[in-house]
């Protein structure tokens, strides 16, 4: 009812139009062409001045009501060199962006047709247009030079004290694995990927038995201390999107990719910092996956060392779960919890 | 009318006058005439009305997923009724809201602003504004246009299958449009899309080869390459990039094919999908992106350079000034034509790309913005001091311009591999191509419809419904694809179809909703200038005379409804550029005048 409603008043609105711009047409050829064509000439060049000003009004405004919506300070190191970059840009833009709207539509308002003046016949300058070739490439040469040091600053090797995680998108989820004690995250295989294997860690390899595997519960990352990312995919490519942190990688299935940066502000102190009692960092999937694509999200906690250590001492090699008979931890239990049993039983 | 056309020696070739004098003395059967017809003008209507249909339903694609966008989660019974199960409860299904997009930007990109936009002009103004009674090979000009045809048909019929078109995004980056298993969309209808696409490059060919040609041999006396329209000029290099990137896609999507249907590894390696483990092996999914996005950022400016061409001429015209700097207007029309295909790997910055790549083009992606910087410069020279008249097609242009700007300087953030981290593939790339590739060329393209109805049809457009067409949609675009920016800035992804469960995103709901109801507005004028388009056509205002602008160009001298051969006597020579206005205290001059005695040097 309500679309029908909606179709017909645009219905309605497209006649008007077309009856007011049919008699226009009419009223038009009967006063003179000449004359009609000078009024609307008029007209126009009016809306485009008011076009200009209601229009950088309207950019002023849009930038007032949507500036506390962008995410606020980042929250990595990376994040401070990105969002400078972006504002040192910003900056030479809108200057570019104010002078050349204001001329264009200042010109055709100021220039708008008129029987008294003659178009001035100005075909080139040369010195003119090299000014306006070499300005813009000194600038862009700023920007670009900033740009890179910058891309390679963040882009270069992750610190050596830095630790891992990896991390694995598949549709429509993520998946983490930390190094366990040894500091090395083992070898996979694709093949081995079944069920109780989830990444298709190879067993053999000893680094694997202590590895920690981690899903549908947040990635922990230490405040201050350089994290870095091993990502893979396992059947179409995602992205690992960490909008807070300001970055972004692409999981590849077959070619493994890496991030690295050092988170700066705990769960915590961003729940504060932006008097938001839910704040958590979100990982969104950045590039285009399926059809669950846009729930693809995952979850990051940062926070102290000790909080970290404490969470990391409650996690299993995800060895012991496929092969619970290695696990030094569970026979003690098997046993207490064997003579528990016959306790209880005993008791009767 | 035969009697009277005289091939002018040494311009055009035997095979044009052997058609022309054919034409001449039979009567054309309609379907020579209109459907299969090889005259120029005719092909550049068909491209025309062709792209105007695939418009609308590329429109009605984004009003249909702006409204999933705006309304997330309320039921519009409507849609049920029309699609069925894809808008089960009348909610847009997700499988149905990727279908909208990918077939959106498809048929946008390719359908509508490459064949509608430079199908149309090139074939409308080539032959017309170089002094040529047609194409170097009509023929060929035929089955360009058919070819595309068959493309349109393919590619419609990939609608109506029961697992929907491709889903995976315009790009369709493999795996997920290599694995039907990873999406619906990926199944028959991704096979279907890769045929339409290989028989619109094939279409894509044909014309450029002739475009090509055309203007290169069968200019007509006097015409020198550097006294060409800056339109023609544009028309040449953006069929010179088609020809040089449509085989790369064309290469890169027999591979695709190849993967899906042969079982061959160029782009898959070590997958698990939907829990089955693939035998594949060694391929990898980033040559896909590297063969796509070789045709894919010069497919940009095939898109956007029509579109220059066309504003500087009539921006030209209608300022009664010569364009400024034509020479450099050339240069940076050879420039960016030859960045374009330099700078394709700032689409990938962030797949792991290695970083010392990423820095060379980042510097050549950011110097693109020299070329373009005096072009705009040269628009708003154009306008200083000249004597403007505001018709629709001028307001479209200066549209175009300021669009441009606006697209144009958000492009320096996207360039910029620092910033492209945080921006790649959020709401802020999606502003950015809207604008300066989408609209802004759109944009050029009402310009050139508004321009040269009246050599097309021999009626003009209805002006005030021009007028109320561009200010509708001129603030239109600003108002949907400005505060798009703010969305991006805060990371919220490209193709979320609820931002529901986001602690980050979800903050713009409102701004959603007004951008859905903005959209909605605008499409309906957009179907007020279709109306406008067809009704002026039978109905319109008749031209009375030939040169109704008071144009330089050569398709001002040939009959108001010229036929097939344009010119009625010789083929006019040409004495000048097509520049000359207000000079020496006339309005203007045309091209065809000769220099005088006394006439000041430029």
């Amino acid at each position: 009812m309500q679309t029908l409603f909606i179709v017909a008043i645009l219905a309605l609105g497209f006649l008007i139009t077309f009856q007011i711009a049919k008699a226009s047409e009419y009223v038009a050829v009967l006063r003179g062409e000449e004359r009609a064509r000078k009024q609307s000439n008029k007209v126009n060049a009016f809306m485009l001045l008011a076009f200009l000003i209601v229009g950088l009004i309207g950019v002023y405004y849009c930038n007032e009501k949507l500036k506390g919506k962008i995410l606020g300070d980042p929250a990595s190191d990376h994040g401070v060199l990105i969002d400078r970059m972006l504002y040192i840009t910003l900056a030479i833009t809108f200057i570019v962006f104010v002078i050349t709207q204001i001329g264009l539509f200042w010109f055709s308002y100021k220039y708008q047709y008129s029987e008294n003046r003659k178009a001035y016949y100005y075909p080139h300058n040369n010195k003119l247009e090299l000014i306006w070739t070499v300005i813009p490439a000194i600038t862009l040469t700023v920007l670009v030079g900033f740009g890179i040091f910058y891309w390679y600053k963040i882009t270069g090797e992750a610190p050596k004290n830095a630790m891992q995680v990896e991390v694995v998108g598949s549709q429509f989820k993520w998946e983490f694995r930390y190094p366990g004690k040894d500091g090395i995250i083992g070898k996979k295989y694709y093949k081995n990927i079944s069920g109780d294997n989830p990444l298709g860690q190879i067993w053999d390899d000893a680094a694997n038995q202590d590895d920690i595997y981690v899903t549908g519960e947040p990635m922990h990352l230490v405040v201050n201390k350089p994290v870095k990312l091993i990502i893979g995919a396992k059947d179409v490519i995602h992205d690992v999107g960490l909008p807070h942190f300001r970055m972004k990688m692409d999981a590849v299935p077959g070619t493994p990719t890496t991030m690295w940066f050092t988170p700066t502000k705990t769960t915590a102190q961003m729940k504060k910092e932006t008097n938001n009692p839910d704040f958590v960092y979100e990982i969104s999937c950045d590039q285009m996956c399926g059809k669950g694509h846009w729930s693809m999200r995952g979850e990051i906690v940062v926070e102290t060392q000790e909080e970290y250590d404490a969470w990391m001492a409650q996690q299993k090699p995800k060895y012991y779960a496929v092969f619970p008979d290695k696990d030094p931890s569970s026979k003690p239990k098997a046993d207490t919890a064997a003579k528990a049993a016959v306790a209880v039983a005993g008791s009767y | 009318m035969s009697e009277s056309i005289h091939i002018h020696p040494g311009s055009v070739g035997h095979e044009v006058a052997h058609d022309d004098h054919h034409h001449g003395h039979h009567e054309q059967s309609f379907i020579t005439k209109y459907i299969f017809s090889q005259d120029h003008k005719t092909i550049g209507k068909q491209f025309l009305i062709t792209g105007i249909i695939w418009a609308i339903i590329g429109g009605l694609f984004s009003v249909l997923f702006r409204l999933q966008l705006g309304f997330p989660g309320q039921s519009f019974p409507i849609l049920e009724t029309f699609f069925g199960h894809w808008a089960k409860g009348g909610t847009i299904q997700p499988e149905f809201y990727y279908a909208l997009v990918t077939m959106h930007g498809t048929v946008l990109v390719f359908f509508v602003l490459t064949a509608g936009l430079s199908g149309t002009f090139a074939n409308l103004l080539i032959p017309l504004q170089v002094g040529a009674r047609d194409m170097a090979s009509p023929f060929m000009n035929m089955l360009s246009y058919w070819f595309f045809f068959l493309a349109s048909i393919v590619m419609i019929s990939s609608m109506f299958i029961q697992t929907g078109p491709a889903a995976g995004g315009w790009t369709v980056y493999p795996p997920l449009s290599a694995l039907g298993q990873a999406s619906d969309g990926s199944k028959l209808g991704m096979d279907l899309w890769i045929v339409a696409m290989a028989l619109f490059v094939v279409s894509s060919l044909l014309g450029g080869l002739n475009y090509i040609a055309t203007i290169l041999n069968m200019r007509t006396k006097g015409m020198s390459m550097t006294r060409l329209p800056l339109t023609i000029w544009a028309l040449f290099f953006t069929a010179i990039l088609g020809v040089l990137s449509f085989p790369v896609l064309l290469s890169g999507l027999i591979l695709l094919l190849f993967d899906r249907n042969l079982g061959t590894s160029f782009y898959l390696s070590d997958i698990v999908v939907a829990g089955e483990v693939l035998p594949n092996e060694g391929g990898s999914a980033i040559l896909f992106q590297h063969l796509f996005w070789f045709l894919g950022h010069p497919e940009v400016y095939i898109i956007l350079l029509p579109a220059m061409g066309m504003v500087s001429e009539i921006l030209s015209v209608n300022s009664r000034k010569p364009i400024f700097g034509y020479m450099a207007m050339l240069g940076s029309l050879f420039a960016i034509a030859i960045l374009a295909f330099l700078v394709w790997a700032h689409h990938m910055f962030v797949t792991g790309l290695n970083p010392f790549l990423g820095s060379v083009f980042v510097l050549l992606t950011l110097l693109i913005a020299v070329p373009s910087a005096i072009k705009v410069f040269n628009w708003l020279t154009t306008l200083w001091r000249g004597n403007i008249r505001l018709f629709p097609s001028t307001l479209f242009a200066i549209g175009f311009v300021s669009l441009f700007i606006s697209g144009g300087l958000t492009g320096i953030f996207l360039g910029n591999s620092t910033i492209d981290i945080h921006l790649h593939d959020t709401m802020f790339v999606v502003a950015h191509f809207h604008i300066v590739m989408g609209v802004a060329s759109m944009f050029g393209m009402f310009a050139g419809i508004y321009h040269w109805f009246p050599k097309m049809f021999g009626r003009y457009l209805n002006s005030t419904l021009g007028y109320v067409h561009f200010w509708v949609t001129m603030i239109g675009a600003y108002l949907i694809f400005w505060p798009m920016h703010y969305e991006g800035l805060a990371g919220m992804p490209r193709r979320y179809l609820d931002k529901a469960i986001w602690k980050s995103f979800n903050q713009f709901g409102d701004l959603d909703k007004m951008i859905t109801v903005v959209s909605i507005i605008v499409f309906a004028v957009q179907l007020m200038f279709v109306f406008n388009f067809f009704y002026s056509i039978f109905k319109g205002r008749k031209v009375t005379s030939t040169n109704p602008w008071g144009a330089n160009t050569l398709e001002w001298t040939t009959p108001i409804n010229p036929g097939h051969g344009n010119w009625e006597g010789e083929i006019p020579e040409v004495h000048r550029w097509a520049y000359d206005y207000g000079k020496d205290g006339r309005e203007f001059i045309p091209q065809t005048e000769p220099v005088g005695a006394n006439e000041s040097k430029h």
